[in-house]
């Protein structure tokens, strides 16, 4: 599975922790759009088998492929937070940076054919609000480097005191 | 309108022709949705007295009040038809996301009318209705099924309710599945395999907009946090399948066909032994933060691989009720039923009716010859080889299956007939429909719910256990209240029946499941949806209300007192041990639970219901029809 190389925090699932609620969707599109509409969030649940459930909304990548690859240049980084700005009067829904993007975290809204991505909630108070929601505590903000410590971490562990449940 | 758009499509499989129907907000605020609407949009829409196989029986199904919003546990609708295992109401609720996806298209119901000629695959895509062929989909699974359809349409936010193989060969205990949950019960399946409705199939992407939406966001945040506590322990950690100890300690843990209610090996099929050697992940329905469905795999033996979602009533059908100690044989019973379409718990206490009557002598190893073993097995109780097959032979109609398929009450009165026995003494079914996991012989209340439940043994539609469990009432007998109780306790199932909320959520309002804590609550998610004014009164009626429609439905398809009754076993074999060993429900005690309950119902004697009664209910057009 790709993986980010970012510098910057995005929004990540434990698939061990979700359930497949769609909580986090329905909040995202009431927050984005007045709407309960899971077409229109801009994090996604997954339901690739039975039990294999995750959530995955923009990774924040560092040169993020979404920007290089549009024609119109009407993405941006924000070079502090990692978000992916999409300027409404450049951007004209020819879907390249849905191409480019390896984790299926941008979408087209389906009213002004326009590319829509996850801004972790920059203008909300209390931060993303999917996260606030989740009733597992499966989502979280995280960078890639506090992943790989919470991966030695329990590898550390499991090496100790044998495999978790 | 705020929580409805006001209209139902008509779907003709017959002709193909589709039409909208507008109801007023009247309608809206009687019927609510789940169902209540959906038994309603039955009553209005079925040739009376029709063969449920036939092209008159609908398929009416209508969706929850907060299916699309953040309202915890809304996401689920309401399927009814005529049953074809009791020919009285057949009404299911099933969750998850297709009754969420359903909401988006715009439509609060669907009714389908005839039947098709050829297998389709009905395809509402918002307002646009497309009838697809679904010949290539025949003999899938329920889960291939779903899977093969968004393949096909390449949106993988398409969701399906399907029929598996047991529906398409009209086995009269199959279901409708989506998304890993069942419309379970009543032999839903076979009514869609007559229609030759292999799927529907919905996308939606309108957003869905409420009265107040700061307001519900707010009721449902508090509501979700409070489903993380204590108050939904048992279903968040073990789920359901903790009743397993809880009802053997009790003696009411069904075993080998409710000969016993205590089962040796309870310990090896119980809740806590799933959990830590074969729960593979808990998951959720759509709109769900509780997540209470034990995904479980088998890990080695004959059926490794196996897996299924496993939950009580599935569990002691197809284990304690078949003698089966060994837990990997019922994860595999319920993995052919959940693929293959069949309900798992009539698929159990079916089961063991042929093999109680293969120990009794009745049924002989011929009986059992299919393509597997060609010279027929032995069905003793506790052989699970047998077990399995006998699922798969039902699901197939193969051999003996094709007389299971038909179900215990069918079943037993085809071999009464031909052999001259009387095997309706051990076929545990009321009015038609295969009794759940609780013993009723030493849980009176529940006995007497369970004999007057409109579709029939089913005890997510009276919750009478409850208080004889609880020691609130003496379950060993009877007495003047039980009437009240019964009545109280089917209406309060039904309110949440009919919005649908999930009932795992009721002491998450207030800490309080009973109406004080819950109906207040429920009032202000209501009028936060619709914008409506709904008070503790308007909740409560809406119990009383879904459980009508339901009862008229069945008076107007020939219902009589005497439908009301118990198997036979429950009321003439004691069980010999356990905490309610000796108990039986005396003909002298039903006749006299039934002539209370009717009465608290304000029915007459006869168990009919009054003109004045109806027309108070706000139901003038079925007092016209049925009142007395």
């Amino acid at each position: 599975m790709p993986t980010s190389t970012s510098k910057y925090q995005y929004i990540t699932c434990d698939p061990t922790k979700c359930m497949g609620c769609q909580l986090c969707e329905y909040i995202c599109s009431y927050v984005k759009t007045g709407e309960f509409n899971t077409y229109r969030s801009r994090i996604r649940t997954v339901r690739a088998e039975e039990v294999l459930i995750t959530a995955v909304a923009c990774r924040t990548c560092e040169d993020a492929p979404c920007v290089i690859a549009c024609p119109r240049n009407a993405l941006s980084q924000d070079p502090v937070t990692g978000i992916i700005h999409i300027d409404e009067s450049r951007c004209d829904g020819c879907a390249w940076c849905i191409e480019a993007c390896d984790f299926g975290a941008i979408s087209i809204n389906p009213e002004t054919k326009l590319a829509e991505i996850c801004d972790m909630c920059e203008g909300e108070e209390d931060g993303p609000q999917c996260i606030k929601w989740c009733p597992k505590e499966a989502l979280e903000l995280t960078t890639p480097d506090r992943r790989a410590q919470r991966a030695r971490h329990k590898l550390a562990v499991e090496e100790v005191l044998g495999p978790r449940a | 309108m705020y929580g409805y758009s006001g209209k139902i499509l008509h779907i003709d499989l017959t002709t193909r022709k589709t039409w909208i129907e507008s109801k007023p907000e009247e309608w809206y605020k009687t019927y609510i949705g789940g169902v209540s609407m959906a038994s309603r949009l039955c009553w209005e829409n079925i040739e009376v007295g029709c063969d449920p196989l036939s092209p008159g029986n609908p398929i009416c199904i209508a969706n929850g009040i907060f299916a699309g919003t953040p309202v915890p546990v809304g996401g689920k609708y309401g399927l009814a038809s005529k049953s074809p295992l009791t020919g009285f109401i057949g009404d299911s609720l099933c969750g998850s996301w297709f009754s969420v996806a359903f909401k988006r298209t715009g439509w609060d119901g669907f009714v389908i009318h005839g039947a098709s000629e050829d297998w389709v695959n009905v395809f509402v895509d918002d307002d646009r209705v497309e009838f697809r062929d679904a010949s290539h989909l025949l003999g899938l699974g329920t889960y291939e099924t779903e899977e093969a359809i968004r393949e096909e349409l390449g949106d993988d936010q398409v969701r399906s309710a399907t029929i598996g193989p047991a529906g398409e060969k009209l086995v009269r205990i199959a279901n409708v599945t989506n998304d890993g949950r069942q419309a379970g019960r009543t032999g839903h399946g076979a009514v869609w395999g007559s229609k030759k409705l292999k799927a529907l199939s919905v996308r939606g992407t309108s957003g869905v907009t409420v009265a107040d939406p700061e307001t519900l966001l707010k009721l449902s945040y508090d509501i979700v946090q409070a489903a993380q506590g204590p108050h939904t322990q048992k279903y968040r950690i073990l789920g359901t399948v903790a009743n397993v100890l809880n009802l053997n300690r009790l003696g009411l843990l069904p075993t080998r066909n409710y000969q016993e209610g205590t089962f040796e090996y309870a310990e090896l099929v119980s809740g806590e032994y799933l959990h830590e050697h074969y729960n593979v992940k808990t998951i959720a329905c759509a709109q769900c933060p509780i997540a209470c469905e034990q995904m479980s795999r088998a890990k080695d033996g004959p059926y490794a691989g196996a897996m299924t979602g496993i939950d009580y009533e599935c569990l002691f059908a197809n284990s304690s009720n078949l003698g089966l100690k060994d837990l990997q044989a019922a994860i595999k019973l319920i993995d052919v039923c959940d693929r293959g379409g069949t309900d798992a718990m009539s698929n159990g206490v079916t089961i063991s009716w042929a093999m109680e009557t293969f120990e009794r002598g009745i049924f002989t190893k011929e009986d059992f010859k299919c393509a597997k073993y060609p010279e027929g097995f032995e069905p003793n109780f506790g052989n699970a080889e047998a077990a399995v097959t006998l699922a798969e032979m039902i699901r197939d109609r193969e051999g003996i299956g094709d007389l299971l398929a038909e179900g215990t009450k069918r079943a037993s009165a085809q071999v009464d007939e031909e052999r001259g026995t009387e095997t309706y003494q051990w076929a545990m079914n009321i009015k038609g429909l295969e009794t759940p996991g609780y013993d009723a012989r030493a849980l009176k209340t529940f006995a007497l719910g369970l004999a007057v439940g409109t579709r029939g043994a089913c005890h997510n539609r009276t919750a009478a256990y409850d208080p004889d469990i609880k020691g609130q009432t003496n379950r060993f007998t009877v007495d003047e209240t039980r009437g009240e109780v019964a009545k109280s306790t089917e209406e309060y199932a039904a309110v949440y029946d009919t919005l649908p909320l999930c009932k795992f959520i009721r002491r998450c309002f207030t800490g309080k499941a009973d109406r004080a804590g819950a109906w207040p609550a429920i009032a202000n998610l209501i009028n936060a949806t619709t914008g409506w004014d709904f008070d503790y009164d308007d909740v409560d009626l809406i119990g009383e209300r879904a459980h009508t429609i339901k009862k008229a439905f069945n008076i107007r398809e020939g219902w009589t007192s005497a439908d009301d009754h118990l198997p036979y076993r429950w009321q003439h074999d004691p069980m010999t041990q356990g905490a309610s060993a000796g108990y039986v429900v005396t003909e002298e005690e039903l006749k006299y639970l039934k002539d209370i309950y009717y009465e608290a119902k304000g029915w007459t004697k006869e168990g009919l219901i009054p003109k004045e009664k109806l027309i108070a209910l706000g139901m003038d057009d079925v007092a016209e029809e049925i009142g007395v």
